[in-house]
């Protein structure tokens, strides 16, 4: 019986946990469009998450697209299919390595600053603050970061992503592998196809929604002091990289199931 | 005859969390102009009172009027109006880290779009120049500022818009006598400024001999004790009596373990 209540408990708490995350979700998407809009505080974010987060996003991908392109070489010469390299490995990043790798570094970055900066605006009264000076925080501070992530990601991140991510893959093949330079880019570029190019931007778009959100719902929720504070950061980094990796699939299922 | 609306008027208002009631029954009554003092030791309702007020927490009963509107239950573009009537000093001065002074006391200009930005940063100067604080502090971030400085700036935020009514939340817990005395003074000088209403909370006897017109006293969620300032010394009360003059022994027991 108590086992029984147990999992009663759990389900019902992960229920009102995904109902409330619902309802913020449904507030800060409709915020976006109606007014007031607040044009500097979604470029300031656009500018911390889109262009502060390129140098890590550049150089992990640059070394993953390196190691991607040795370990493709080292598998297809068990079987003579050296040549097939360059093609895996810009369908590998850029449908799957790029924005899945871009995704949980911006996770990371981005979900934690969220989270702790509301969540110190929260136990600070900084919010409270907003509300008594006219403002609705939602369409302050929620709207802006979760509009800023959705542009951000797809359109200058996970572009960059991919792009570094081949060219890491390139430079290891050219320099190391002994590939000819102008068959590499050829090869690359007969095999892109479009669908792959939007697939990985629709899931840079999924991936920033859920990184946003759950950096905004955590810590707008921020309870107690610094200690809700840190817990506040940790959940929002654990549950979009959840999201992330989840959401992924559903988005491969989608563009590419048959 | 016309009789005069009050500016604040809270009617048995409730307000509980869960089991735990905190507002039992609290009736108060600010009129215009008048400067109300709230005292009562940590955890009695004070700022939960005032946070009803401002709609950041919703009471489970009661009635709450502003210049005789009915708060509780009205929709949010209504409150987001009478809100602008509003303006607030709050305990740690809760000033935005990502804007400079300058923004910070110009906000609520710009959110109600009252003027432009030129417009709003000569006012913010001005108003910084009137808590005492010279014009190149406006373009210092917050973090750079004293406590002191912190509460001054949260001051000039509070009068920016020239608010009908001002709350003062605990305006001079940590700050040193001197600082506090200075507080307080700018708190007068402000509040008689603007022409506003002002409501506190506190419980640092001197802002209240200070601040206040009128004081009340909140005990167990309900308004025990009502009078002008100048009774507070002989109110009769013994709860107020142990209150001012800080006695362990008295009827307001509180709640310490001993070992």
């Amino acid at each position: 019986m108590n086992f029984l209540a147990v999992i009663g408990r759990v389900t019902i708490s992960f229920l009102q946990a995904a109902g409330k995350i619902g309802i913020f979700a449904v507030n800060g998407v409709r915020h976006i469009f109606t007014p007031p809009f607040y044009p500097r505080e979604l470029w300031r974010q656009m500018l911390n998450i889109g262009y502060y987060s390129l140098p890590v996003v550049g150089l992990t991908t640059l070394f993953t697209g390196a190691a991607l392109a040795v370990n493709i070489y080292e598998g297809s010469s068990r079987f003579n299919a050296e040549s097939t390299l360059p093609t895996i490995v810009v369908i590998g990043i850029v449908r799957e390595l790029g924005p899945t790798l871009c995704g949980l570094i911006v996770a990371g970055r981005v979900s934690a600053s969220m989270a702790a900066e509301l969540g110190t605006m929260r136990v600070t009264e900084q919010i409270d603050a907003l509300v008594t000076l006219s403002t609705d925080p939602f369409k302050y501070l929620i709207a802006p970061r979760i509009l800023a992530t959705v542009i951000m990601m797809p359109f200058m991140l996970v572009i960059v992503a991919d792009t570094i991510g081949v060219l890491g893959g390139y430079l290891l093949a050219t320099t190391k592998l002994g590939y000819n330079s102008g068959s590499y880019i050829k090869s690359t570029i007969d095999f892109l196809e479009a669908i792959d190019v939007m697939a990985s931007m629709t899931k840079a778009a999924v991936f920033g929604f859920f990184i946003s959100l759950m950096g905004c719902y955590h810590g707008f929720n921020t309870r107690g002091g610094a200690q809700g504070v840190g817990i506040s950061t940790t959940n929002a980094v654990v549950s979009a990289c959840i999201m992330i990796l989840l959401s992924n699939y559903v988005v491969t299922e989608m563009f590419f199931s048959s | 005859m016309n009789e005069i609306i009050p500016k604040i008027e809270l009617k048995g208002l409730h307000k509980r969390f869960g089991s735990k009631v905190v507002l039992e029954s609290v009736d108060l009554t600010v009129m215009p102009g008048e400067s109300m003092v709230i005292i009562g030791g940590s955890g009695s309702g004070k700022s939960v009172t005032l946070k009803c007020i401002l709609g950041l927490l919703y009471p489970n009963g009661g009635s709450i009027k502003i210049d005789g509107t009915e708060m509780v239950g009205i929709g949010a573009d209504e409150r987001k109006k009478i809100l602008t009537k509003f303006g607030m000093l709050f305990q740690g001065a809760a000033l935005f880290d990502s804007l400079p002074v300058w923004e910070n006391v110009a906000f609520g200009l710009l959110a109600q779009r009252l003027c432009n930005r030129k417009e709003a940063k000569e006012i913010a100067i001005e108003k910084l120049r009137r808590v005492g604080l010279s014009p190149d502090v406006g373009s210092l971030s917050p973090a750079e500022l004293s406590g002191g400085m912190q509460k001054r700036v949260g001051l000039a935020r509070a009068i920016a818009a020239n608010p009908e009514i001002i709350f003062f939340d605990e305006p001079t817990t940590g700050l040193d006598p001197i600082m506090s005395d200075v507080i307080n003074e700018l708190i007068v000088e402000c509040v008689k400024d603007v022409g506003a209403t002002a409501l506190t909370i506190t419980h640092d006897m001197s802002s209240v001999r200070k601040i206040a017109d009128h004081v009340s006293m909140i005990y167990h969620g309900n308004i025990i004790w009502t009078g002008p300032k100048d009774e507070i010394d002989h109110s009769g009360s013994d709860y107020i009596d142990q209150f001012i003059n800080g006695k362990a022994e008295g009827p307001i027991k509180m709640e310490i373990l001993r070992g």
